[in-house]
């Protein structure tokens, strides 16, 4: 056989290997990337979607944000406009998580219709961007004497001690 | 000053027309004048861009919160350091950055090579003043850092507090000075194929640039994994975010052109595969700012969603559809000039380690790109995660680790049985022993004792090479170990810098398997309590409570929980973790809290506490051992040195460019990589 055709079957095989390895990870692991109102959708199409591992991105409902005290589970609601639904998430929470973040949870839904999360990962706009109503609010906020426009005043570290 | 720079980025502009029009008609109608013109256009656009570059800085360091982009990221309590690195840490800024660096590379080029390719320089000024001028009207039309407040604030916003991190000031720009270094290769690739002149010319003046990418997107890949592992708080350092992934497609594509060249110096094989690495890596390059920048993949790094994601793809169409074009016409020219003559051979183990390095390359960009494919084709958006990646990257990366030992020793052409035995008897039985002693005490996971059965191998490999050249040296110029080292690596820098580069990737590789053995506890910890558990090398750790500290610090307010550590009953230096609360002058909070976790590095393991928060005097955390961790850091480090030593110049000895085909010996040693 020529070394030529020789080093093209072996490529082939190296390939080809790579290749059903990972169609079979994405089998595997490949989850789900939904809306709330997609969810809610894909749930009244097929009630067996509930329990099924899923991925969800939207934005956290501001005010329904429940901090345990240990900081190791936060509840809140989250929503895309068109649906709701409540998260519980136990783990470690991401600094950037705050009450009016957009979020992309990895979970499932249960019984209840509670989002039990296991990943929460926390997308802050103003990380690197300023909002133009971002603006708009420091602007009003000068203005008017008041404090600067930063919902993290109700998550001051005091807070979680007072709590009980 | 921030008139000036404003005034200065739309001179730029203008400027740039001027340089590639001229460029261009120069090349077309092969008049020097023309020619240099073009060139004094390109530095006069690189001087204005770096005048606009000073009128940012300026503004940045002297709070003028009338900037818009200075009142967005910094604030007037803001250490200097952090005032200046707010230049690239948002997105009007680093486009600035990205001009200001392609200008001068853009420059060096030029210059460099004003004395010589000169049948080449025009296209290749052309074409980068090209690509200048399409990031200097993207940052002017769309993304101005000029951009002025009709109501100026007392003060900015400042900088996240996560990004107020020595890494994270430095960071990007080695990533934007690896990335931008791929643009100006890919002027090259378009000179030579439009002048024709695909020979060893345009590879010689290339190579060195694919260097300078590859250490600077090197360092910043470590430098990003550190500052992750450091400030984010999950205990690792690499979790397959879009972000990393889009620094790492170049790197692969990158390394893989360094291999492949020297194939085609050598055999003058290869040809089309160099140009398409070669265009490649700038097109990931350009792809990875494109996924950074328009938000169309979730990504924990996302930058705001703007419009200039349709500038970056639009340019990616058009670059191209160009090369694509002019491969197309040049097909003839690109023609190999020799074939493979056996499997066994260097030239096989490096097609397939080019192979290996591609297919990760790919693998990388399905996973990333997969949301997007899958909602094109069946409608609904889904997602891999980390097992993904494993799962298929595991196995490749284990190939490559193979072939890191086996390209370097193997013979050109043909590897003969007495060849093989006299390079690899050594090495394979090291590796082999390596893996013996790991599953006698116990290790029983098949990756990680492969990868570092393989280490064995390849590092049987690098110790045998520098065996032989330090022997050599010190028996024919009776010099001492250490000199002989020096000498060996600095008279043969090619060869022996690439050997110091295999050997922090085999760091790398065996650090990346220790932490399949890590171990995570969640503990509460009231004043005075103590934790008591076992290390994944079987040794007793105890964690004690010093409490729970609370005060207030330069521009923040702090939460410490202390932990005393004993190791097998030797006490430890104290381990502290905090919450911190940043404000700004008016002692308003700013931003969210920060966690600050607390490490303590050894050679063996990181112990990694985690504040997860405090309920009255009790505080949660999570303590990892995260084991070889501080490898992942030396081994990236040792890897950006030896690239460093290859690419530093060295006064031609005997090389001469060309293949030499005919003047290749049989046997491995004499060559030079």
């Amino acid at each position: 056989m020529h070394p030529r055709t020789k080093f093209l079957l072996g490529g082939a095989v190296v390939l080809g290997a790579a290749g059903v390895l990972m169609a079979g990870a994405i089998k595997d692991t490949g989850v789900y990337f939904l809306m709330p109102a997609e969810l809610e959708a894909k749930v009244a199409q097929d009630p067996t979607m509930v329990g099924l591992g899923v991925k969800v991105g939207a934005k956290v409902v501001p005010g329904t944000v429940v901090r345990d005290s240990s900081g190791r589970q936060v509840s809140f609601d989250m929503t895309d406009g068109t649906a709701t639904y409540p998260v519980v998430y136990r783990g470690i929470i991401p600094d950037t998580f705050s009450d009016s973040v957009e979020v992309v949870v990895e979970g499932r839904l249960d019984a209840n219709g509670t989002f039990q999360a296991t990943t929460l990962l926390a997308k802050c706009a103003s990380r690197y961007e300023m909002a133009p109503e971002g603006y708009e609010a420091m602007r009003k906020a000068y203005e008017n004497g008041a404090k600067p426009p930063h919902d993290t005043t109700a998550a001051l570290p005091h807070d979680t001690t007072a709590k009980p | 000053m921030t008139l000036v720079g404003e005034l200065s980025l739309w001179i730029a502009l203008l400027m740039g027309v001027w340089a590639v029009t001229l460029s261009f008609a120069g090349g077309w109608m092969r008049r020097e004048d023309l020619i240099i013109s073009g060139e004094r256009g390109l530095y006069a656009t690189a001087g204005f861009v770096g005048l606009a570059s000073v009128g940012l800085w300026t503004a940045l360091i002297t709070s003028d919160f009338s900037v818009k982009y200075v009142a967005s990221y910094t604030s007037a309590n803001l250490p200097t350091i952090y005032k200046i690195s707010a230049f690239w840490g948002g997105q009007a800024g680093s486009m600035l950055f990205w001009c200001l660096i392609l200008a001068g590379y853009g420059a060096a080029a030029t210059f460099t090579n004003r004395s010589k390719n000169r049948a080449l320089m025009p296209w290749v000024t052309g074409t980068n003043a090209a690509v200048l001028l399409f990031f200097v009207a993207a940052t002017v039309i769309a993304s101005n850092p000029f951009e002025r407040l009709e109501w100026i604030p007392p003060d900015g916003r400042g900088l996240n507090p996560q990004l107020q991190n020595p890494a994270m000031a430095i960071h990007p720009p080695m990533l934007y000075l690896g990335y931008v270094a791929t643009s100006i290769p890919f002027g090259f690739a378009i000179a030579a194929l439009i002048t024709r002149r695909l020979d060893a010319e345009w590879l010689g003046a290339v190579r060195r640039w694919a260097l300078i990418s590859w250490v600077f997107l090197t360092l910043g890949i470590t430098l990003g994994m550190w500052w992750a592992y450091i400030e984010l708080g999950w205990g690792g350092y690499w979790m397959w975010d879009p972000v990393e992934n889009a620094s790492l497609l170049p790197w692969l594509t990158g390394t893989a052109f360094l291999h492949s060249i020297m194939i085609q110096e050598k055999r003058g094989m290869l040809r089309k595969w160099n140009v398409v690495l070669v265009v490649g890596t700038f097109l990931l390059s350009i792809l990875g700012t494109f996924i950074t920048r328009s938000g169309i993949i979730q990504s924990v790094h996302s930058f705001a969603q703007s419009n200039i994601g349709a500038w970056f793809a639009w340019f990616l169409v058009l670059a191209i559809g160009v090369t694509v074009w002019l491969v197309s016409i040049r097909l003839k020219d690109l023609e190999s000039k020799a074939e493979l003559e056996a499997m066994i051979s260097r030239e096989a183990a490096f097609l397939y380690n080019n192979l290996v390095l591609v297919g990760i390359a790919f693998s990388v960009l399905w996973g990333t790109l997969f949301p997007i494919l899958s909602e094109a084709v069946r409608g609904t958006k889904i997602t891999v995660g980390e097992s993904f990646f494993n799962a298929v990257n595991v196995p490749l990366g284990l190939l490559l680790l193979a072939l890191t030992g086996i390209g370097p020793l193997i013979a050109w052409r043909r590897a003969s049985v007495a060849n093989i035995q006299r390079q690899f008897a050594f090495p394979a039985f090291l590796g082999l022993l390596v893996g013996a002693v790991l599953f006698v005490l116990g290790i029983r996971k098949l990756s990680p004792l492969m990868a570092w059965g393989l280490s064995g191998f390849v590092t049987g490999t690098i110790l045998q090479e520098f065996y032989k050249g330090i022997g050599a040296r010190m028996r024919m110029h009776g010099e001492n170990v250490l000199f002989a080292f020096v000498n060996l690596v600095a008279r043969n820098r090619r060869r022996y810098g690439g050997y110091i580069v295999h050997a922090g990737i085999v760091i790398l590789f065996a650090a990346f398997a220790g932490m399949a053995f890590k171990q995570e506890h969640d503990v509460t910890f009231a004043d005075g309590d103590t934790f008591k558990t076992k290390d994944p090398f079987g040794r007793e750790w105890t964690f004690t409570s010093e409490g729970i500290s609370r005060f207030k610090a330069l521009n923040r307010d702090v939460v410490a929980v202390s932990l005393r550590p004993t190791v097998d009953g030797v006490v430890q230096p104290v381990l502290t973790s905090e919450k911190r609360q940043h404000f700004d002058t008016r002692g308003n909070p700013t931003f969210q809290e920060a966690t600050e976790v607390g490490i303590m590095s050894f050679a063996r393991q990181d112990v990694y506490l985690v504040l997860a928060g405090t309920v009255g005097d009790r505080a949660e955390v999570r303590i990892n051992f995260n084991p070889l961790v501080a490898w992942v850091w030396i081994g990236g480090i040792l890897m950006a040195v030896g690239g460093l030593i290859v690419m530093w110049p060295q006064e031609e000895r005997q090389r001469q460019g060309g293949y030499r085909t005919e003047l290749q010996p049989q046997h491995a040693e004499a060559a030079t990589v």
